[in-house]
């Protein structure tokens, strides 16, 4: 518990220093917003669209903080070092999922309030319930799979690129049940409050799977054997 | 795990490391015992920083044997890692926080103290201003220094050092030899990459050199530092 408190407490006080969130990251995530808003220009589409747009927003901006949360790790070759001092890798992966965690849902937590702001959804009652857990198991669904293939392609040439071509089609499971799941918190007639918990219970399925998954793969993945 | 005898930190017996199809060590076998201060000469590609990586673990043994502080390669290599300490071409640190923090974060990982912290800045002459300047900020010699004060505070038992001298001064580079001695004087084990055929003869009881991923020769100088 040491370890991953210490690498999250680590990656989060580098964020804090270098602002890669507040400066880059949540400007991009909300120009996303605003462009679709433009682009589709109808008020009825953009609040029947508005989860699915949000949920959109935090994918492309999940792949920036993937990428920095692991070049801090390749620039001076400190990954070499981190895996050095322990004997648990998995450990390492846990710090830094949970650093993204932490760092997404504030994304995700503007990015609602966005919609909210931007396209007149509404969150209400029993309704808000849903809203923070779809948020709080997405984002940590985001972060596992982000920490996993952040992991795979860190030494990679071009793996700014390589990051979104592996991950993004892996995450599109998470992109539809969370969507459909944030449509029920907002109220949409095409979604029940019941079957927007049917798809939290995927998103939950989706985190321990691939909390587990990269728990295990991050020892090989991130192990230089050339 | 498979324990050798108990004088002996590192073992290879025609080890061989394969590096993307390449025998990078190509059946390399050498003994160091425990205490000991070892230079690994040779020229570039011939092995020596393969073969620091193999002790620490990092890489994986294809053929033969090799073990360290008991610890057999082949069974196990994540179990050796918090007993040795690498420091390899690049210093494994975090350019956004300061020095002291850099330090700090590697003591969290293996439970050192802050005093322990303290006393391994100040053994390798960082003072209060540099250490809390950023390490993004600190010239070639101060991150060289940051990072071996890392080392340090890991109370590793065998320290893997990858041209240590590179990027410091005459003066620092004297220093550092006299923080090597020191660390086998303390019971460590240390086994260095150098290019310097003076420093390797003059400042280390033993040189091996390495060509083509296998060891060439093994000399003991009577004029290296008794320990």
């Amino acid at each position: 518990m040491n370890t991953i408190v210490a690498v999250a407490k680590k990656d989060l006080r580098i964020e804090w220093r270098t602002r890669t969130l507040l400066a880059r990251v949540v400007p991009f995530a909300l120009l996303v917003l605003v462009l679709f808003a433009v682009a589709l220009d109808s008020e009825a589409l953009l609040l029947r669209a508005a989860a699915g747009l949000v949920w959109m927003a935090m994918l492309f901006s999940t792949m920036l903080v993937v990428q920095r949360a692991f070049d801090i790790e390749t620039s001076d070759a400190a990954m070499d070092s981190l895996l050095a001092c322990t004997a648990q890798p998995s450990r390492v992966f846990y710090g830094k999922a949970l650093s993204l965690f932490v760092q997404l849902f504030a994304l995700a937590a503007v990015l609602v309030t966005a919609a909210v702001v931007l396209y007149g959804a509404s969150v209400n009652g029993n309704r808000v319930v849903l809203l923070v857990t779809v948020v709080v198991t997405a984002t940590g669904g985001l972060a596992t799979v982000g920490t996993l293939y952040g992991a795979v392609v860190a030494n990679m040439t071009g793996r700014d690129s390589l990051l979104p071509l592996l991950a993004l089609p892996v995450l599109a499971p998470l992109l539809i049940a969370a969507s459909r799941a944030t449509e029920a918190a907002f109220g949409s007639q095409t979604i029940d409050l019941a079957n927007g918990w049917a798809w939290v219970g995927v998103l939950v399925v989706y985190a321990i799977v691939f909390g587990s998954a990269g728990a295990a793969a991050f020892s090989p993945l991130t192990e230089s054997d050339s | 795990m498979t324990s050798v005898a108990g004088d002996t930190a590192i073992r290879l017996a025609d080890a061989v490391v394969a590096l993307g199809g390449f025998p990078a060590l190509a059946g390399a076998s050498m003994s160091v015992e425990r205490g000991e201060l070892v230079a690994l000469r040779g020229a570039n590609g011939t092995g020596k920083s393969t073969l620091l990586r193999l002790c620490a673990g990092l890489v994986p043994l294809a053929r033969g044997g090799a073990t360290v502080l008991g610890v057999d390669l082949a069974d196990d290599r994540v179990a050796v890692r918090q007993l040795v300490g690498l420091l390899g071409h690049r210093n494994g640190l975090y350019a956004e926080l300061t020095c002291r923090e850099n330090v700090a974060f590697t003591a969290q990982l293996v439970g050192a103290s802050p005093n322990d912290v303290d006393d391994a800045l100040q053994r390798l002459g960082i003072d209060a201003r540099v250490a809390v300047t950023r390490a993004g900020a600190l010239s070639a010699g101060q991150r060289r220094r940051t990072a071996l004060a890392s080392l340090i505070v890991r109370r590793a038992q065998l320290w893997l050092l990858d041209e240590p001298h590179a990027g410091l001064d005459t003066a620092a580079r004297n220093e550092l030899d006299v923080i090597l001695r020191d660390a086998t004087r303390s019971g460590a084990t240390v086994l260095y990459t150098t290019h310097e055929v003076d420093r390797a003869g003059l400042a280390t009881p033993r040189t091996v050199t390495l060509s083509g991923g296998c060891v060439t020769s093994d000399v003991s100088s009577k004029f290296g530092v008794a320990q």
